[in-house]
């Protein structure tokens, strides 16, 4: 058992008050978080407020491949996809072909996403797992060189002039310097509650955050629900989950739309950041990116995908020098993962509990030992 | 559509000869995926080593436009030479460092299946950083002429200039192209008379129909395994330097998208089938053209992604069903 | 003794599939292991042939540990199985799965191997007539015929046979089992797993009745088929 694995069942094991109390303290730490300029965490070479959003675009898809990925069991190979249909959504309603206000592309975002989810799910979810690979990763390219070809998209020069999402500018708040060795509050240095505008990333990071919580509560909702269960079953025996009653295909059908809708809005929330949006945003080594968040953390554990983000979004922008290695490492760590803990970082608990489960189910199939 | 009449016969003598190159790349993965019924998702960087390996055996040996009838035969050997061992020893590295240790876990599929997506990130990134890799040992000045520029596109010196042999409808078919579609067919018929006659071409279909039996015959699995990755990257460094004769131009990503459609051509033809691979390529290789002749060259990608799609989804065991395996259930 | 188990365990996972079984087959013999549906006696076979790793015990092959000996190294040592469900590669002609039978022979491109092949078409004389058809498009009966001819061009010491009369018409099992007592009789050792205990126990020297991955009785053919007890749990009253 690894000490991160320890450390979560030190917190299962608290009493509910404390519970509480430590999640809320780490939710005011992780919102104050860009504020604190904490040395050695806070990235030296680019904003921290900036790499914090894109850290939490990493764990919001994280969060929404895991559903496919991690749930389901179905290796999609081109998540981009529907990242890219989310965040060209809101670029045509808002800026190429309409004037929609930010807020309002959002949900159209989603929608559009979860259709094209759908659209791609209903004929492909009955291939062979490894096939499915193959087709996902042919469906993100489709969209990349339609997004290229597409006139009507503007092509290769992309969409400018995206609004951004709506505001009010109610108060300031400080920041912490640590320059002189100990943290002092710094008046200077500010952000505006709730100005999204172009120097300040920091208030995106808080959208970022809060829109990452209310997915959490999604995820864990419907985990914990009979369509968890259902997933559960169909990844680790589809014939044996079929055979239970349980319309596999339906509920793989479902995973794969929710997937989407969660890529759809964190290409949104992407685009209302950016403000500019082109084809080269999302290129192949996006998926996977995102697979390798998925698979590094831990595939099946909301947490376990978490870190993974984390890591994959955070460490290539706090140490830059190594920005041009980064797919080297992701590749190497990928192998090294596959290899030695298939399951991740930090595996569902499900995991260990299934593979007795795939023992004996092996035995039983050579016929060898009677139950 | 009126553009496709026009130009039928260009289009089609490029469509062989790009197919060739789909079905020479296609059999690594069928041949891989027959053994140990998995997707070699790294067979792409395969190919893309073998055609550096061309690339830079042409420029070590000076290769040039202006060679005597003796030197073009030296180099085009020399090329397919390198490219062939190159390709082998990465697939059989591939094997070695990606696969092996899987298998002695007895990993699902899936698994396998990211440790060869690690496995072709890192051989492209390797690719892609030479300059930088040669750069912390000091060969960065030596070895410029190839490694400068990684992370550009790289060309080969032309050895030998098109030259019209023989025209069909307006189209005049050129050596080169006669080379690359007569030389990728006959290395494949000696693959299949390999398969099919020699001995460890045996235990590699013994293996592929049932591995137990084929243990129980004395077949060593994992000599077979890796006879299968050095067989298909061969195939794939001799598919490196067709296509650098061809095209010319190679790239530490140009594996990507040529390794997606010779997978195409594979799951075209039925994979694990070995004439389905060839069948696959050339029919690929001639719907991407036509198609693109209709809807336009910039959509030629999309088509071939289109195809695999529609394929998987109406027959997904191919044109000719898949062979080599298809004694398992 | 050619081959001798002992203390032999075998898991899967954490499932014991066979506990602490010890046999032997002694040179020239037929010796039958008898056993209901998941006693364990393919999983004895395959541990033989080396597809199953050994959790404890030895397997001694003529004087040889052959414990851990990998499974595609035991055919040059003389052990040759037929394996349950036939195994046959359906994708080759039938004359082409009779070569795979050569492929651990030294001598393979030696006279002998010529030789063999007739003694095969003797006993099998099927196999002649359909030599370049394809394995997958043949009878079951065929198929198995096919598999034992494969396992003899091997030219092993031992033989092992895994449930050779499964899902045959009952003239057909009788065929079979007289071609297993005359290739005994031209000097091979056979080892059989079998379901059909009557048959199976008349034509053995020697047998062992496997329950729940343990021996529990043995003794020569005649004796055991005599046994009330064994009667009763696996003759059923038609012999």
């Amino acid at each position: 058992m690894s000490y991160a694995q320890r450390g979560m069942d030190w917190v299962r094991a608290l009493p509910k008050p404390a519970k509480i109390v430590l999640w809320v303290l780490f939710l005011v730490f992780l919102f104050a978080l860009p504020l604190l300029n904490i040395p050695f965490i806070t990235t030296p070479d680019s904003d921290f407020g900036g790499v914090l959003f894109t850290v939490s675009t990493y764990v919001l898809v994280a969060l929404g491949l895991n559903i496919v990925v991690g749930y389901a069991g179905l290796l999609d190979l081109g998540y981009v996809g529907f990242y890219a249909i989310g965040a060209y959504t809101v670029g045509v309603l808002s800026s190429l072909h309409g004037s929609w206000p930010w807020l309002w592309t959002v949900p159209v975002a989603i929608g559009a996403a979860l259709i094209s989810g759908i659209l791609l799910g209903a004929p492909t979810l009955r291939v062979r797992g490894d096939y499915l690979a193959i087709v996902t990763l042919g469906f993100g390219e489709i969209v990349r060189l339609t997004l290229v070809n597409s006139q009507w998209l503007n092509g290769a020069q992309g969409i400018s002039n995206i609004p951004r999402p709506p505001g009010a500018e109610l108060f300031e708040v400080p920041s912490l310097d640590w320059s002189s060795g100990a943290p002092v509050v710094d008046l200077s240095n500010t952000t505006t509650f709730l100005k999204f505008g172009i120097t300040d990333q920091i208030p995106y990071y808080w959208l970022a955050l809060s829109v990452i919580l209310l997915v959490l509560l999604f995820d864990k909702l419907v985990k914990d629900s009979r369509v968890g269960r259902a997933w559960e079953a169909t990844r680790e025996d589809e014939d044996a989950a079929e055979l239970m009653g349980v319309p596999t295909f339906r509920f793989k059908l479902l995973a794969f739309a929710l997937g989407a809708c969660i890529g759809g809005l964190s290409g949104a929330l992407f685009a209302g950041k950016a403000g500019f949006i082109s084809p080269d945003s999302f290129v192949l080594l996006l998926s996977i990116l995102f697979i390798a968040a998925v698979v590094v953390g831990g595939a099946g554990n909301r947490w376990g995908v978490i870190l993974g983000a984390i890591v994959v979004g955070y460490f290539p922008e706090r140490f830059r020098d190594f920005a041009d290695f980064r797919v080297l490492v992701f590749g190497l760590a990928l192998m090294l993962l596959a290899i030695f803990r298939p399951q991740g970082i930090l595996p569902p608990r499900r995991a260990v509990r299934a593979i007795e489960a795939d023992e004996k189910l092996e035995a039983l199939e050579e016929g060898e030992v009677r139950v | 559509m009126q553009y496709l009449f026009d130009n039928f016969w260009a289009l089609t003598i490029t469509g062989l000869t790009l197919g060739a190159v789909y079905a020479l790349v296609a059999l690594g993965y069928t041949l891989v995926y027959g053994v140990l019924r998995l997707i070699n998702f790294a067979h792409s960087e395969v190919f893309m080593y073998g055609t550096f390996a061309a690339l830079w055996v042409v420029t070590f040996l000076g290769g040039n436009a202006t060679g005597s009838i003796a030197q073009v035969i030296f180099w085009i050997a020399m090329m397919f030479v390198a490219a062939m061992a190159m390709s082998g020893l990465i697939a059989v590295l591939l094997e070695r460092f990606a696969y092996r240790p899987l298998r002695k876990r007895n990993a699902p599929p899936l698994i396998a299946l990211i440790s060869a997506i690690g496995a072709s990130f890192v051989l492209a990134e390797i690719m892609g950083l030479r300059e930088k890799i040669t750069g912390w040992f000091g060969l960065d000045t030596p070895l410029a002429t190839y490694v400068r520029n990684s992370r550009n596109n790289a060309g080969m010196p032309e050895i030998i200039t098109p030259q019209p042999v023989f025209t069909l409808g307006d189209y005049a078919v050129t050596n080169v192209d006669i080379f690359v579609i007569v030389g990728a067919i006959a290395i494949m018929i000696m693959l299949d008379q390999f398969v099919k006659r020699s001995r460890l071409g045996r235990g590699i279909r013994a293996v592929a129909q049932d591995p137990e039996s084929a243990a129980l015959m004395g077949v060593n699995r994992d000599r077979v395994i890796q006879v299968t990755f050095l067989v298909g990257g061969v195939m794939a460094g001799a598919a490196a330097a067709f296509y650098m004769l061809k095209i010319g131009i190679t790239r530490y990503d140009a594996g990507f998208i040529l390794g997606v459609k010779a997978f195409t051509a594979a799951v075209l033809g039925g994979i694990g089938n070995l004439r389905g691979a060839l069948l696959g390529g050339f029919v690929l290789g001639l719907a991407e053209n036509y198609g693109s002749a209709i809807v336009g060259t910039e959509w030629k990608d999309v088509v071939a992604f289109l195809l695999l799609v529609v394929i998987l989804l109406f027959r997904p065991t191919g044109l000719l069903g898949e062979s080599l395996g298809k004694a398992r259930a | 003794m050619l081959l001798e188990v002992n203390g032999l365990c075998v898991n899967y996972g954490r499932i014991e599939a066979i506990r602490d079984i010890t046999f032997s087959v002694e040179e020239g013999e037929i010796v039958t292991l008898i056993g209901a549906n998941g006693a364990g006696k393919t999983t004895t076979m395959k541990t033989i042939s080396g597809l199953r790793p050994v959790r404890a015990g030895s397997v001694m092959f003529d004087g040889k540990d052959i414990t851990h000996m990998p499974s595609h190294e035991r055919p040059v040592l003389g052990i040759s199985q037929s394996p349950e469900g036939r195994g046959c590669f359906v994708g080759m002609t039938v004359m082409e799965n009779l070569e795979m039978g050569t492929y651990a022979r030294p001598d393979r491109k030696s006279p002998a191997v010529k030789k063999d092949l007739e003694r095969v078409f003797e006993l099998f004389p099927r196999l002649k007539e359909r030599s370049n058809q394809a394995a997958g498009s043949m009878s079951g009966g065929e198929q198995q015929m096919l598999a034992m001819g494969r396992a003899l061009m091997a030219k092993p010491k031992l033989l092992l046979l895994d449930e050779p009369s499964m899902g045959l018409a009952p003239k057909l099992i009788q065929q079979i089992f007289d071609i297993v007592t005359e290739i005994n009789s031209q000097g091979t050792t056979v080892l059989l797993v079998e379901q059909n205990a009557a048959q199976a126990l008349k034509r053995s020297h020697r047998a062992y009745i496997l329950e729940t991955g343990e021996i529990v009785r043995e003794g020569t053919g005649k004796d055991l088929a005599a046994d009330p007890a064994v009667k009763a749990a696996y003759l059923g009253g038609d012999v």
